[in-house]
C-alpha cells in the first residue's frame, strides 16, 4: 500500500463561483458519503480536515497577502491523505470525488518512500 | 425477604465497596489482604445472623465488622503492620489509629480510584473485564466463567495474573487528577463497553446473569458520572449508548435464547423508560464540542429506536455510520454503513461499494451481500448466503443464514 494526497481545487473568489455556497451546501452529504466509502475500505489515513477559506500567501520579501484568490481560480479547498495500491487506485477513489461535478479538480499525488535511518 | 437473598443481594451491593475501600487504603499489593477481611466480614454475617437473626440495619451490621476486623487485622499481624503501615494512605503511625472510612463519599471515591486502577492498559482487555468482574462488581469465580463460556481455572488463572501484573507495575490506586483525565478515560471507557458489550452479546443461555453484566457496567459508567472530575462528555454519551442497547434486551432474543434480528423484533418489548433515558443523556452530552464514537455509536442506537423506516432515520444512520468510520475504522461498522447505504441509495450503488470492502474472511460480509442481493439477483444471493454459512460458527448465526436461503425465490 502507498499513501496518496488528494488535494481539491476549486474556485473560491469570483463571484459566479461554482461551485456556489448553495452547492456547496448540497454537496456536503455527498461528499461524507464519498470519505466515508473510503474509510469503509480502511482506505482513509487519518480524518480529513477542514480547513479554513481566509488564508494567506507569503511571498518574496516578507509579502503577505490574504489568500492566493485574486489571482487564480482554483484554490484549494481540501486535501487529505489516503491508501492505495498504485495510481490507477487511487484515480478511481478521486473520481468519486461529488465536487468535480460542480467544476473542481482533484489532483493525485503519491508520496515517495523514504527510508530514515 | 429471605435472610439468604438479603445476604445475597447485600453481598452483590456491599462486597465490592468494602473491598474497594480497603484496597483504596492498602494500596494494590495487599489486595488479598482486602478480599479476606470482606470475606471474613460476610462468613461472619451468615453464621451470626442465621444464630440470633438479621440486625436491624443490616449494611451499618457489615461496616462494624469490617471495620473491627481490619483493625484487628492489623494488630494482630506484627508483619503485615510494619511492611504495610508506611505505605498506609491517612499516614496513621499506630494501626489503632487506623481509620476505615466507610462515608459514602470515601466509597465513591474509592470505587473511582479502582475503576482506574483496574482498567489499565498494563493488563490485557480481557483481564481487565474479570478483573473489574471480580474486585468492581463483587462476582465470584464461577458466575465470571459462566459469563465466558470457559472454566473457573481459567478465569482464576487470568485473574491472578492480572493482580499480580498491577502490582509489578506497582499501579497507584488514586483519584485521577483532571491533567491525567483525558489520557486515562479513554481505556477505562473502552473496557466498561466491552463488559457491557460482554452481557449483551454473549451466547451464555443465562439471561439473568447477562442482565447483570450489562446492569453493573451501566453501574460504573454512572460512578464516573457521579464525579465531576470524569463527568466527561464521552462518559455521558457511552451511559446514553448503553441505554438504548438496553432497550432492546428482552426483544432480542425469543424464549428459545435464540437472536431475534432487529427487523423482527416486537417493539412493544423495547424499554421506553430506557429508551428515554438515553435521549435525555444524548442531548445532555451533545452541548460540548467532542465527538466520540460513543457520540456517534448512540446517535445511530437512537436512530435505532425509531421502529418505521423514514428517509431521514435512514439518512442520518448514513451519516453517521459515515463519520463513525471516519474517526476509526471498523469493519462491523463499514458492513452496517454499506447496510444503510443501500436504504438510502438503493441496493445497486450499495453492492458496489460492498463489493470493494472485500471483507471476505467474515460471514456477516457475506451475509450482506446475500440481503443486498436478494430480489435483485437471487442465484447471486444464494452463492453469498451459502459462503456465509461455511464461515459462520455459532449455531444461532448458521440459522439464521438458513432461514435467509429458504427465503429466496429461485
Amino acid at each position: 500500500m502507498n499513501e496518496f494526497v488528494l488535494i481539491i481545487r476549486r474556485d473560491m473568489v469570483s463571484k459566479d463561483a461554482i461551485p456556489s455556497p448553495e452547492q456547496m451546501q448540497a454537496a456536503i452529504k455527498p461528499f461524507q458519503d464519498w470519505i466515508g466509502g473510503i474509510a469503509a475500505q480502511n482506505k482513509l489515513v487519518a480524518p480529513p480536515k477542514r480547513w479554513d477559506s481566509d488564508g494567506r500567501v507569503v511571498k518574496q520579501d516578507n509579502i503577505v497577502t490574504n489568500g492566493p484568490y485574486a489571482e487564480i481560480k482554483e484554490s484549494v479547498g481540501g486535501l487529505f491523505l489516503i491508501r492505495a495500491e498504485n495510481y490507477d487506485e487511487a484515480v478511481e477513489i478521486a473520481k468519486g470525488c461529488p465536487i468535480l461535478n460542480w467544476g473542481a479538480s482533484v489532483e493525485v499525488r503519491m508520496a515517495v518512500q523514504t527510508e530514515y535511518k | 425477604m429471605e435472610d439468604s437473598q438479603l445476604l445475597h443481594n447485600l453481598f452483590r451491593t456491599e462486597y465490592r465497596k468494602l473491598v474497594s475501600v480497603l484496597c483504596y487504603l492498602f494500596g494494590i499489593k495487599h489486595v488479598e489482604i482486602a478480599e479476606d477481611i470482606v470475606s471474613d466480614t460476610f462468613l461472619a454475617a451468615t453464621e451470626t445472623w442465621s444464630l440470633k437473626g438479621v440486625p436491624e440495619n443490616p449494611t451499618a451490621w457489615l461496616y462494624t465488622v469490617a471495620k473491627n476486623k481490619t483493625k484487628n487485622y492489623l494488630k494482630r499481624d506484627v508483619f503485615f503492620e510494619q511492611k504495610l503501615s508506611p505505605e498506609l494512605k491517612y499516614g496513621a503511625e499506630m494501626s489503632e489509629e487506623i481509620v476505615v472510612d466507610l462515608s459514602s463519599k470515601n466509597i465513591a471515591d474509592s470505587q473511582l480510584a479502582m475503576i482506574f486502577a483496574v482498567c489499565n492498559p498494563y493488563i490485557s482487555t480481557e483481564s481487565q473485564v474479570a478483573l473489574a468482574l471480580n474486585l468492581l462488581c463483587g462476582f465470584g469465580i464461577q458466575e465470571i466463567a459462566d459469563a465466558f463460556l470457559t472454566n473457573k481455572e481459567v478465569v482464576y488463572k487470568r485473574i491472578n495474573r492480572a493482580k499480580e501484573k498491577l502490582k509489578v507495575e506497582n499501579i497507584k490506586i488514586e483519584q485521577p487528577t483532571a491533567l491525567e483525565i483525558n489520557d486515562r478515560l479513554e481505556p477505562v471507557l473502552t473496557t466498561l463497553y466491552l463488559l457491557f458489550s460482554e452481557g449483551y452479546y454473549s451466547s451464555s443461555q443465562n439471561t439473568i446473569l447477562r442482565k447483570d453484566l450489562c446492569a453493573e457496567a451501566m453501574r460504573l459508567v454512572h460512578l464516573l458520572m457521579e464525579n465531576k472530575t470524569t463527568n466527561k462528555p464521552s462518559v455521558n454519551a457511552l451511559f446514553s449508548l448503553m441505554s438504548f442497547h438496553s432497550s432492546r434486551f428482552d426483544a432480542r432474543t425469543n424464549e428459545k435464547g435464540e437472536i431475534v434480528l432487529y427487523d423482527d423484533q416486537d417493539e412493544t418489548k423495547w424499554n421506553q423508560e430506557l429508551i428515554i433515558q438515553g435521549t435525555y443523556f444524548l442531548n445532555q452530552e451533545s452541548t460540548g464540542d467532542t465527538i466520540t464514537r460513543y457520540h456517534l455509536e448512540a446517535g445511530i442506537a437512537y436512530w435505532h429506536t425509531q421502529k418505521e423506516d423514514t428517509d431521514e432515520k435512514w439518512d442520518n444512520i448514513l451519516q453517521l455510520y459515515n463519520s463513525l468510520l471516519i474517526l476509526e475504522y471498523s469493519p462491523i461498522a463499514a458492513l452496517n454503513r454499506t447496510f444503510a447505504l443501500a436504504k438510502v441509495h438503493g441496493k445497486e450503488l450499495a453492492i458496489q461499494e460492498a463489493e470493494k470492502l472485500k471483507l471476505e474472511d467474515s460471514h456477516f460480509y457475506f451475509s450482506l451481500l446475500g440481503h443486498l442481493y436478494t430480489d435483485f439477483d437471487n442465484h447471486k444471493a444464494q452463492t453469498h448466503f451459502k459462503s456465509a454459512l461455511k464461515l459462520a460458527k455459532l449455531e444461532a448465526d448458521k440459522a439464521t443464514i438458513e432461514r435467509n436461503i429458504k427465503k429466496l425465490v429461485l
